[in-house]
C-alpha cells in the first residue's frame, strides 16, 4: 500500500466503519434531503435494507443488524441524475475512434427516428466510474449529433451495474431546433418546421397501429422512421427537443397545443426566461445550462445567468445539466453540483436547484417511482456529502447504488494515486496503484 | 488621476538606452526607429526595430481614495489577514495591514463578512478573437494558413465590443492575456489586456506588459497540416520549431552583426525587416515571452529540450494536463503550468486529465496557474481554483485558500511579466482588486465589487452601470449577465 493509499484508507475509515456491501445499511446522524414527503431530516438516519430504502428516521440509534456509517456532519441525498449525457456511448470524442454519439446515415431521406442508443452502452467506459464517485447514480444517455432531423431515441442506465445497466430503454426521443442545426440541415427554419408538422402528421394518422413490412404505403416518410414516432405522438415517450431563441420555444409551445399527446422536455433552452409563464402553464419542463449566459449565436442573445432562476420562479420545473447546443460535456457531466450551485447563486432556490437534479430528473423519464427521492421501497441510490453538494469545494465520501456502496476508484483516481509521489525506485508503470 | 501609460513608456524608452530618436519610414515601408548619437561622416544612421509600434492607450478610470476594513484579505502571495484593511489611492495599493491610516476624504467601505483578493488573471483568453456570436465572421484568432506564424499578432483580431469581457470582469477578472489559437505550431503574438473594455484594442492594452508568443504541440497542428502540407505528425511538429528557431537565430545574428559594424563606424545597410522572425528573435533575446499549448508529459519533455537547445525560456505550458507527471521536471525548469480544474477527455491528448493536476503540481513547488480558455470558464476561475483545493483535500494535500489564491494572480502575473505591476495586494502595486460577498471558495460567493487601477470598474449592486457592448444594445440580452 502506498503512503497515498494509507492516508486515504485512514480519511475514509473516519466515518466508514466497514467495507460496506452487506444488504442492510444505516446512514445515522446526517442532514438528509429526502425529496419527498420527509423534506429535510435533521440528525436522520436512512435505513438500508435488500437494496431498497426502508426509512428514513429523525434522530436515534442505528437497529442492530445493519452496518453503520457514521455520517454526523454530513449531507445525505438521494443519488443525483443526469439528465442528458452521451455516458456509456462516447470515450473520446474525436480522432480517437469510434464515437457512438455521433451518426452520419448520409441518407437525406432517413428522419433519424430509429437511432437507438441502447445498443452503444458500454459501462467499462471510463467515463463511468469517473461521474459515478461524484455522487451520479443515473443517467439519461443519448446521440449528441447527427445529420438527420431526429437524433434518435436515448436510454436510461443506473451507473451501479456493469453489465445490465439500462433501466429505461427507448426513454426519450431528441430533436435539435437550434439554429445551429437548422442551418446545418435544412438551411432554414422554413424548411425544417413544416418538415416536422408533415412527420408528426403522417405519425399520428397511423392512429397508434404500426406499418407492417408488406403494407402498401404512399406517405412521405418511411415505415420504419414513423413507426418509431408513434410512442411519441402518443405521449408515451417524451420527446427531448433542444432550442434557445424565443420565437423557437415559442413554436414549441404552439406544437403542444397542435399535438396535445406530445410529452414534451425543452433542451438548453438559453431563452426560456423569456417565455417563462407560458412554458408554465403549457407544462413543459425545462433542462438548462445555467451558466451559458453570452450570445453564443444570434438565437442566443436572450442569454443569461438569471435563465434557472426565472424559470423557476415563474413554475418551471427546471433540471440543470452540462448541456450544450450540440449535445452534452459527457466528461464533466459530473459538474451538474457546480452548475446547480451557479444557478442558486443566481437566484435559483436550492430546492428546487436539488429536486432538477433527483426527483424532477426522474419524472422526466417516468422513473420517479424508482429512484430521484429517499423514500420506503425506493432503490437505495444514495450519496453521503462533505457538505452542501452545491458547493464547488464539498464532494461525494460515499455513494451507495442499489444498497451497495460502490468503489470510489476511477482510471483518474489511479493516474492521481500512481503520479502521487515522482520520485521512485522503478519507473512509474512498475507502480501499480 | 495618474496617467500610468505616460510612466511606462517612459521606462520602456529608457530600456532601449539611446538618447536620441527619430522616427523615419524605411524604404520598405516598415515604421523605424533610427537613432544617431554623432555619426561619423557617410556613415548611414543606425536603424533600430521599433518594438512597440501599437501602444497601450490605456487611461485608468476615475477613482477615489478608498479603504475597505474589516476585511478577510488574502494577499495573493499565500498571505492571509482576518479583519485587514487596505487603502487605495491614484490608482496602487497605499497601504495594507491589519490597521493603517485613513487618509481624510477616503471613501471607507465596511467589509465585514467579505473577501478581498487581488484581481484574478486569466493567461489563457481567446476573447476578443473569437468573441459571441461565434460565427464564422467572427473567428480572428487562428491565421490557419501556414504551420509558423509568428508575423500575426492577436491584439489585430481582437473586436473589443465581445461581450465576454464585461461578463469576464463580473467573474473578478482585472487582467488577461488574448492569444491566437493552437493550429499553429507558432500561432502568433498574444496580448495583455486590461479588463477595461473600450472602443480599441490599444485602450485596453496592459500598460508595460512584454508580448507573448502562442506556440501549441500536438494534435491540433498536426490535424490541421496534415492535408495542407504537413506537419502531418509530432515527429514533423517539432522538426518545424527547430526550423524556426534556426531562422531566427540567423536572423538575430544578422542584426547583430550589422549593430557591431555600425558601432565601429562602418556604413553598413540595415537587414530588412521580417516580422515573423522579429517575433521569434524576440523570444531569442529574451523580450517576449513563450506559452505553450501542450497537453501531455512527454511532449512536454520534448520541448523543454528544444527550449535548452535554443536557449529560450518557456514561460509557462498551457493546458498541461500531463503537469502532474513531470511535475518535478517543470519545477526544475522554472516553466509554469496553465490549468484547468478538470477538463479532460475531449480528445486524446487529454485523457489523462485528473482533478488533482493543479495540487500536485503546487506541491511538487512548480508555478501552477488556473486558466479558462473558455469565455464561461472565465467568469468563475475561483471557482475552479475551489474544486482544485476540494479535491487536494480529499486526498490529504493541505493547501491553505491563501495559497491557492496565487494559483489565480501571483502565478499568471509572473508568466506574463507583470507581476511588478500587479498580481498581489502589496503596496505599490496597482489597485487591481476584487471585493466578494463571501468567501470566493464557494459558489456562492460574488465578486461584489472590482476595481482596477483603484476605479471601481463594476459594482454588482448597481446594474445602471454595468458595462454593456455596442454589440448587445437592444437586443434580448441587453443589461442582462
Amino acid at each position: 500500500m502506498s503512503k497515498f493509499n494509507k492516508v486515504a484508507a485512514l480519511v475514509a475509515g473516519l466515518f466508514l466503519s466497514a467495507n460496506v456491501t452487506a444488504d442492510n445499511i444505516a446512514i445515522t446522524g446526517a442532514t438528509v434531503h429526502t425529496f419527498d414527503d420527509q423534506g429535510k431530516v435533521e440528525n436522520g438516519t436512512v435505513l438500508i435494507r435488500d437494496g431498497k430504502i426502508e426509512s428514513i428516521i429523525a434522530g436515534g440509534e442505528a437497529p442492530k443488524g445493519y452496518n453503520t456509517i457514521d455520517a454526523r456532519g454530513k449531507v445525505v441525498t438521494p443519488g443525483l441524475i443526469v439528465a442528458k449525457s452521451a455516458l456509456g456511448l462516447v470515450e473520446v470524442g474525436f480522432s480517437a475512434g469510434i464515437n457512438d454519439a455521433s451518426t452520419e446515415l448520409k441518407d437525406a431521406v432517413a428522419l433519424g427516428t430509429t437511432l437507438d442508443a441502447q445498443y452503444g452502452v458500454n459501462m467499462h467506459s471510463s467515463l463511468i466510474n469517473i461521474t459515478r464517485i461524484e455522487g451520479i447514480t443515473t443517467a439519461a444517455t443519448g446521440i449528441d449529433y447527427g445529420d438527420t432531423l431526429f437524433q434518435g431515441q436515448g436510454a436510461v442506465i443506473s451507473l451501479g451495474d456493469k453489465v445490465a445497466p439500462i433501466m429505461k430503454s427507448k426513454a426519450f426521443m431528441s430533436l435539435n431546433l437550434t439554429g445551429t442545426f437548422v442551418d446545418s440541415a435544412n438551411g432554414s427554419r422554413a424548411a425544417t418546421w413544416p418538415k416536422l408538422l408533415r412527420v408528426l402528421d403522417e405519425a399520428v394518422s397511423l392512429n397508434g397501429k404500426p406499418l407492417r413490412i408488406n403494407q402498401d404505403w404512399h406517405g412521405e416518410f418511411a415505415k420504419a422512421d414513423l413507426n418509431a414516432l408513434l410512442p411519441v405522438v402518443s405521449g408515451e415517450m417524451p420527446l427531448f427537443l433542444t432550442a434557445n431563441r424565443a420565437s423557437d420555444i415559442r413554436q414549441v409551445i404552439a406544437l403542444k397545443s397542435r399535438y396535445k399527446k406530445l410529452d414534451l422536455v425543452l433542451v438548453h433552452a438559453t431563452e426560456a426566461w423569456m417565455v417563462a409563464d407560458a412554458l408554465a402553464k403549457a407544462d413543459i419542463p425545462v433542462i438548462v445550462n445555467p451558466e451559458s449566459n453570452l450570445p453564443f449565436d444570434f438565437g442566443e442573445l436572450g442569454a443569461t445567468l438569471k435563465n434557472a432562476a426565472r424559470l423557476a420562479k415563474a413554475g418551471v420545473k427546471v433540471t440543470v445539466a452540462n448541456v450544450g447546443k450540440y449535445g452534452a460535456e459527457s466528461h464533466n457531466a459530473r459538474l451538474v453540483t457546480q452548475l446547480a450551485g451557479n444557478a442558486v447563486a443566481n437566484g435559483m432556490p436550492w430546492e428546487d436547484a436539488m429536486a432538477g437534479l433527483t426527483i424532477h430528473a426522474a419524472a422526466l423519464f417516468g422513473i420517479e417511482d424508482k429512484v430521484g427521492s429517499l423514500a420506503k421501497g425506493k432503490q437505495a441510490d444514495v450519496v453521503v456529502w462533505s457538505g452542501d453538494p452545491l458547493e464547488v469545494m464539498n464532494y461525494a465520501e460515499m455513494v451507495i447504488i442499489k444498497g451497495e456502496a460502490i468503489s470510489m476508484e476511477s482510471r483518474q483516481t489511479k493516474l492521481r494515486d500512481r503520479y502521487m509521489s515522482l520520485s521512485q525506485d522503478k519507473p512509474h508503470r512498475y507502480n501499480q496503484p | 488621476m495618474k496617467n500610468k501609460n505616460h510612466t511606462r513608456s517612459a521606462t520602456r524608452s529608457m530600456q532601449v538606452g539611446s538618447a536620441v530618436k527619430l522616427a523615419i519610414v524605411a524604404a520598405s515601408g516598415a515604421m523605424l526607429i533610427a537613432c544617431s548619437e554623432k555619426p561619423p561622416q557617410e556613415q548611414k544612421p543606425l536603424v533600430e526595430l521599433k518594438k512597440d509600434p501599437f501602444p497601450s492607450t490605456y487611461q485608468p478610470l476615475p477613482s477615489e481614495a478608498t479603504v475597505i476594513k474589516n476585511v478577510t484579505l488574502l494577499d495573493g502571495i499565500g498571505g492571509m489577514i482576518e479583519n485587514g484593511m487596505l487603502l487605495m489611492q491614484d490608482g496602487d495599493i497605499k497601504a495594507v495591514g491589519q490597521a493603517i491610516d485613513v487618509p481624510q476624504n477616503a471613501k471607507v467601505i465596511d467589509g465585514k463578512g467579505k473577501w478581498l483578493t487581488p484581481g484574478i488573471i486569466d493567461t489563457h483568453s481567446h476573447l476578443g478573437v473569437y468573441p459571441t456570436p461565434e460565427v464564422h465572421a467572427h473567428a480572428d484568432g487562428n491565421e490557419m494558413t501556414k504551420p509558423v506564424t509568428a508575423e500575426v499578432w492577436a491584439e489585430h483580431g481582437v473586436w473589443p465590443q465581445d461581450a465576454g469581457f464585461s461578463s469576464a470582469l463580473a467573474g473578478g477578472i482585472t487582467a488577461l492575456q488574448i492569444l491566437p489559437g493552437s493550429a499553429n505550431l507558432v500561432g502568433g503574438r498574444t496580448v495583455t489586456l486590461k479588463n477595461v473594455p473600450h472602443r480599441s484594442v490599444q485602450d485596453m492594452k496592459f500598460p508595460g506588459a512584454p508580448h507573448g508568443l502562442k506556440m501549441a504541440c500536438g494534435e491540433n497542428p498536426k490535424r490541421v497540416y496534415g492535408e495542407k502540407g504537413g506537419p502531418a505528425t509530432r515527429m514533423g511538429n517539432v522538426a518545424g520549431y527547430r526550423q524556426a528557431w534556426i531562422d531566427a537565430q540567423e536572423y538575430k545574428k544578422k542584426w547583430e552583426d550589422y549593430r557591431e559594424k555600425h558601432a565601429k563606424g562602418e556604413d553598413v545597410q540595415a537587414p530588412k525587416q521580417d516580422l515573423k522572425l522579429d517575433t521569434l528573435a524576440g523570444v531569442l533575446e529574451g523580450d517576449i515571452k513563450v506559452h505553450m499549448h501542450c497537453y501531455r508529459a512527454d511532449e512536454m519533455m520534448v520541448m523543454m529540450d528544444v527550449m535548452k537547445e535554443f536557449d529560450y525560456q518557456i514561460s509557462s505550458f498551457h493546458h498541461a494536463v500531463e503537469a502532474y507527471k513531470i511535475a518535478d521536471e517543470l519545477a526544475q525548469n522554472n516553466v509554469c503550468s496553465s490549468m484547468w480544474a478538470d477538463w479532460w477527455g475531449f480528445k486524446l491528448e487529454a485523457y489523462d486529465g485528473i482533478q488533482e493536476n493543479v495540487a500536485l503540481v503546487h506541491q511538487a513547488k512548480a508555478c501552477a496557474i488556473v486558466h479558462s480558455d473558455s469565455d464561461l470558464g472565465i467568469q468563475r476561475l475561483n471557482q475552479e481554483a475551489a474544486k482544485v483545493l476540494g479535491n487536494a483535500h480529499r486526498v490529504g494535500i493541505d493547501i491553505s485558500r491563501a495559497e491557492a489564491w496565487q494559483w489565480l494572480s501571483a502565478n499568471p502575473a509572473k508568466s506574463m511579466g507583470i507581476f511588478e505591476q500587479t498580481g498581489s495586494l502589496e503596496v505599490g502595486k496597482d489597485a487591481d482588486l476584487v471585493l466578494w460577498s463571501a468567501d470566493p471558495f464557494s459558489t456562492y460567493a460574488q465578486a461584489e465589487h472590482v476595481y482596477i487601477d483603484g476605479a471601481l470598474v463594476l459594482d454588482t449592486n448597481d446594474p445602471q452601470n454595468w458595462p454593456v457592448s455596442d454589440f448587445e444594445l437592444d437586443q434580448p440580452g441587453e443589461g442582462e449577465r
